[in-house]
């Protein structure tokens, strides 16, 4: 099943995609254009990867001063960056690059404390998608990646919705791409993800607890461009569906 | 006296006059003694600020300059502490197997009233509902580059409270002296006057980029240098006018 969160008519109601549809609880029906998308988890604690394909390891060598990694790069984000399917992330207007990020996004079902491999899975209720933009001019190589260039508000694009893990039989066979303006940017495969979701969950439930609401974004592939205000970025990762953003000048 | 409690953010309206500092602090010590810890104030999202003393970035010498930082800090240095590591007075806080020591970030804590977004510096103390105590716990780890998330995410890492005092006791929130105790010695002393950016500014840097909400925690940034407690130590830290706030350090499986 596909769970979402809509603001429609006054409320914010949970709804179930169903075909081009949303069903409300109470049996209405509506179309995607009726609702305003919101993100369909209430966070907890956001957990982000960074450098977690190889290809994209890659592609910020010549800014990266590791050599090697020993670890998964996981950093932290505020509630305060996330934002709907059809959401708008500001674009300052003085950078010189922003690019977005397509990434899996684990939404955590049951608590999760030194939780081992092998019995990770049972911990996720399923997954969405996340595009979490990032803005390399404020990159400060200060506890990186520092928040003004990974927390801003309403930067990370989460959903339409979160299937549920059921429904998603294989996390690691998944493709991913995103297109702007229709042209096809990047694309992966979570496939060539080097620390996989059982080994995210067994790491991070080592020293913190992860509870239902958590949310960890797993980390982006290569092929990361700049994009300006006016352009409309389409995350897709197959099975989870297709996440649009628009990208707008930062206001007053 | 202990007077009021918000029950939205649990804002302690204590009056800051010499017979209630002493209340302040013995009534509800002795309610810990008696009940075990308090729960901690209800904090919506923790953001600490590191190296904003002063003293405490021109330690580093030369290194800002050098890789991998290549530069000084142009932004706050921030980083989020994630809902699992609130504590609170009186926690007994598990230090990991491999810890000789944690690094004890005494520092006052910033609770948000209303949500402040691109706030001016002139204007954000109006946005605060209250202050209270944090200890941000760390294992020690040397690099401040690309911290691994196991050095200061840990769960019970951020003891706070005992309650929020609300902002109107605390008319100058930037010439507090904050005192560490470990097992009763002084370890530390230090003045919030020391910050390179005061409350105000932090407030309206932080919200130029990043919307806080009521209920938010920004702190505000540790003294100095860094404090080290062992295990089986107790923390106490004291800023008055709001009031003290301890936690044990004990092994892991024991709390």
């Amino acid at each position: 099943m596909k769970h979402a969160r809509v603001a429609w008519a006054g409320a914010i109601h949970s709804a179930i995609a169903d075909g081009d549809q949303l069903r409300l609880a109470d049996g209405t029906r509506l179309a995607e254009e009726q609702v305003v998308w919101l993100p369909p988890v209430q966070p907890g604690t956001i957990i982000a990867l960074g450098i977690n394909y190889a290809d994209h390891k890659k592609e910020l060598a010549k800014e990266l001063t590791l050599t090697s990694k020993d670890e998964p790069l996981a950093f932290l984000k505020g509630p305060n960056a996330l934002v709907g399917h059809r959401g708008r992330t500001r674009r300052p207007a003085d950078v010189v690059f922003m690019h977005y990020e397509c990434e899996l996004a684990v939404v955590i079902g049951r608590h999760a404390r030194r939780v081992k491999r092998a019995d990770a899975l049972q911990c996720v209720a399923g997954y969405t998608i996340a595009n979490d933009y990032a803005i390399r001019d404020y990159l400060e190589n200060w506890y990186r990646p520092n928040l003004r260039v990974k927390n801003r508000d309403g930067a990370t694009a989460l959903g339409p919705w979160w299937v549920d893990a059921a429904d998603v039989p294989d996390p690691h066979a998944l493709e991913l791409r995103t297109f702007v303006n229709g042209e096809l940017k990047q694309h992966g495969n979570t496939c060539d993800l080097i620390d996989d979701v059982p080994a995210l969950i067994e790491y991070l439930s080592s020293f913190m607890t992860l509870s239902p609401g958590d949310l960890i974004l797993t980390g982006t592939p290569e092929g990361v461009v700049n994009v300006n205000p006016g352009d409309e970025v389409v995350c897709e990762i197959d099975g989870l569906g297709r996440l649009v953003n628009t990208i707008v000048t930062e206001g007053p | 006296m202990l007077v009021n409690f918000d029950s939205a953010l649990s804002i302690h309206d204590a009056l800051a006059v010499p017979a209630g500092r002493a209340a302040a602090e013995d009534r509800p010590l002795a309610a810990w003694r008696s009940t075990g810890a308090f729960a901690p104030p209800p904090i919506a999202t923790a953001y600490g600020t590191l190296l904003n003393h002063r003293d405490a970035l021109a330690a580093l010498g030369d290194a800002v300059h050098q890789p991998p930082h290549k530069a000084p800090p142009r932004s706050p240095v921030l980083y989020i502490k994630p809902r699992h590591c609130l504590a609170g007075h009186g926690a007994a806080v598990e230090m990991p197997a491999d810890a000789d020591a944690l690094e004890v970030g005494a520092q006052l804590g910033i609770v948000i009233g209303r949500e402040a977004c691109r706030v001016r510096e002139s204007d954000a103390l109006a946005f605060v509902a209250g202050y209270t105590l944090c200890s941000d716990l760390s294992v020690p780890h040397p690099s401040y580059y690309r911290p691994s998330l196991r050095y200061k995410a840990r769960d019970g890492f951020l003891p706070l409270g005992p309650w929020v005092l609300a902002a109107r006791h605390v008319p100058d929130p930037d010439s507090l002296e904050v005192v560490v105790l470990i097992d009763g010695r002084e370890a530390q002393r230090y003045s919030t006057a020391g910050m390179q950016r005061g409350v105000a500014r932090l407030i309206a840097e932080v919200s130029s980029f990043m919307t806080l909400s009521a209920g938010d925690l920004l702190m505000l940034g540790a003294g100095p240098a860094a404090t080290l407690a062992r295990m089986g130590q107790t923390v106490r830290i004291t800023i008055e006018p709001i009031g003290t706030l301890e936690h044990r350090l004990v092994a892991e499986g024991v709390a």
